[in-house]
């Protein structure tokens, strides 16, 4: 390679406090992992300056979705006039402008998965237009634990795909600045001169460790040998009890419910591990069993999604598995997935 | 470890049970829910400090039930909920072993009654830290605590892990999954998480065993089982009754008597 000017930059926490400034002066608002409590959860919140933002952990308990796709959202309201019925539509150039900050790899490349349902067959005109309004500024990852298999997807601790900044942490309050998109050198614009960063800024020296655990391309094969193998997934399942703790927390998981409630016409998550989630109104169940249900979780991530929209639902972030009450361990039960003897 | 390893294995080669529903080692070293029906693989089982979840859970789980009569490796927690369950027709006698480690030794109870004398050698009440935790919430103004809960409860996600984790949250068909009517607002905002959490609350009155797994299971960390704690004395204090001490008892808010001086109608 010849001699060309590092692109990178570096950034201290007074630049980082005068950025948000900046941006909340541009009337974004900013959503950063904070801590609850002391030695409480960490998991994003609207925060106003980096001093509030939590940097050293592993990784928050929810993952980003809500910034696009909300617990609740309203997505119509209506109103009854003698025979006709009057819509308003939702007035997207209302929707906030976001900047998640802090985030990590994995999460960033998630938004792309949960816009490939969402838009899959009609185009989900509130998600995009509020993920159009949305910027990411994503913290590299310089701590891992157990749950985290992001590098067996593709991914990787220091990963920039989806994010329009990069942050890597270079110790001493000192972050090292990637710009990866038109979005991300407009977010740096109010930064002022930032210095380049030097040979001494080794992004690669300061980033976690995340093996590789199982071999992505036995796991769609192996899965579709096992789909009637009950006892397999009757195996695996025996301890799940059901909740939707791992589809809520999940930064792919796009399942929700509509409800109507004084006018307003709501979406709601909702999670195929519910047993009233498939339940017809004629009383069948086509997934009666909760191994049926957990079957579909692992098919729909690494299969169907795989097959129809060209991406898997996974990105490996673990946290399915730390919020599980009863440690059902997706790494694990996909480890077993790609070992087993078909 | 040793005791409760050869007893499970007793048990399993002899036919006594089909399954030992006990602790194995999970994640992070932690321990999670084992289903042990291979008494070649006993050496498998655990029980230490970790080992908190309530096991009972999976005594009405229909997929753990087809695995046939189970022994159930019990803390105090999970011997209270076995009574309750009994006193609520879900258990019949005979239906399961509790085996009970302890300093001892693994005790085994095969009956109802036995359980009842060890559920009352063991019962200590509330730790001073529970109690300073239930003191806490009483000490607060109506204001102080319906924000304190509020704020707690914005965080639900209604995922529903409180009460899938609740051993005693055994309805087939929850109150919030009926729409006609549509008694809880299913939208996790104030208002539905309110209704929610209130509701799950107030239908363990009387009948909660303070296991705690509730609080454990919620993904965001809300306190749920102080709620259930606070009933629980209500209980005690109105009607001199706690859950769990008997296999044979009345619902305290289910069951009519024509004495009740009912003073609390003005």
């Amino acid at each position: 390679m010849t001699a060309m000017e590092n692109p990178n930059r570096l950034i201290d926490r007074q630049g980082l406090a005068r950025l948000f400034a900046r941006w909340r002066g541009e009337g974004r608002r900013i959503l950063a992992p904070r801590r609850l409590a002391d030695a409480g959860p960490v998991d994003f919140a609207e925060v106003t300056s980096p001093d509030e933002v939590s940097f050293d952990h592993v990784q928050t308990v929810q993952s980003a979705k809500s910034a696009v796709f909300p617990r609740v959202e309203e997505l119509f309201s209506f109103r009854r006039r003698d025979n006709s019925v009057e819509l308003r539509e939702r007035d997207l150039e209302a929707l906030p402008l976001t900047v998640v900050f802090g985030l990590r790899p994995c999460d960033a490349a998630a938004f792309s998965a949960l816009g490939a349902i969402l838009n899959w067959d009609a185009p989900d005109r509130l998600f995009s237009a509020r993920r159009q309004r949305l910027s990411l500024v994503t913290v590299a990852c310089t701590r891992s634990d157990e749950h985290c298999f992001c590098t067996s997807l593709g991914g990787g601790p220091g990963s920039t795909a989806g994010s329009d900044l990069l942050l890597t942490d270079l110790g001493q309050g000192g972050f090292l600045v990637e710009t990866l998109t038109a979005g991300g050198s407009g977010l740096l614009a109010g930064a002022g001169s930032l210095p380049p960063a030097g040979a001494a800024a080794d992004k690669a020296a300061r980033l976690a460790r995340v093996d590789k655990k199982f071999d992505l391309q036995r796991i769609g094969p192996a899965l579709a040998a096992r789909f009637d193998d009950e006892a397999f997934w009757a195996g695996q399942s025996l301890r799940c009890l059901g909740c939707g703790a791992c589809a809520y927390v999940c930064p792919t998981c796009a399942c929700f419910d509509i409800q109507d409630e004084g006018g307003r016409r709501l979406r709601c998550w909702d999670s195929c591990g519910f047993a009233l989630f498939t339940l017809h109104t004629s009383g069948h169940n086509p997934r009666p069993r909760q191994s049926q249900r957990w079957r579909q979780r692992l098919m729909h991530k690494f299969s169907y999604m795989d097959e129809r929209q060209g991406t898997l639902g996974c990105v490996g972030c673990g946290r399915c598995s730390r919020a599980c009450p009863v440690d059902m361990s997706l790494l694990e039960h996909l480890q077993a997935v790609a070992e087993a003897k078909p | 470890m040793e005791e409760l390893r050869s007893k499970a294995r007793e048990l399993l080669a002899s036919g006594a049970v089909q399954v030992v529903i006990g602790y194995g080692r999970g994640s992070g070293g932690h321990a999670r829910a084992l289903f042990l029906r291979d008494p070649g693989r006993a050496h498998e089982l655990v029980y230490d400090g970790s080992c908190l979840q309530n096991l009972c859970v999976y005594l009405l789980k229909p997929e753990v039930r087809r695995l046939g009569k189970p022994a159930l490796v019990a803390h105090a927690a999970a011997l209270r909920t076995i009574l309750q369950l009994a006193a609520e027709n879900q258990l019949a006698e005979g239906a399961l072993l509790a085996l009970l480690p302890g300093p001892g030794g693994i005790e085994t109870l095969a009956t109802f009654a036995a359980i009842e004398e060890r559920v009352a050698a063991l019962d200590h009440g509330l730790g001073a830290g529970e109690k300073e935790e239930l003191q806490r919430q009483e000490a607060m103004t109506l204001e102080q605590r319906r924000d304190f809960w509020q704020e707690q409860f914005s965080r639900c996600l209604k995922c529903y892990a409180c009460r899938a984790a609740c051993p005693l949250c055994y309805c087939t068909r929850c109150t919030v999954e009926c729409n006609q009517p549509q008694w809880i607002p299913v939208p996790a905002h104030d208002l539905g998480n309110l209704e929610w959490n209130v509701l799950r609350a107030m239908h363990l009155a009387g009948r909660c065993v303070d296991c705690g797994d509730c609080g454990r299971a919620c993904p965001v960390a809300i306190p749920l089982h102080l709620l259930n704690r606070k009933l629980a004395a209500v209980a005690e204090e109105s009607f001199a009754f706690r859950a769990g001490r008997a296999a044979k008892a009345d619902n305290a808010l289910s069951t009519f008597k024509p004495d009740d001086p009912e003073d609390f109608i003005q």
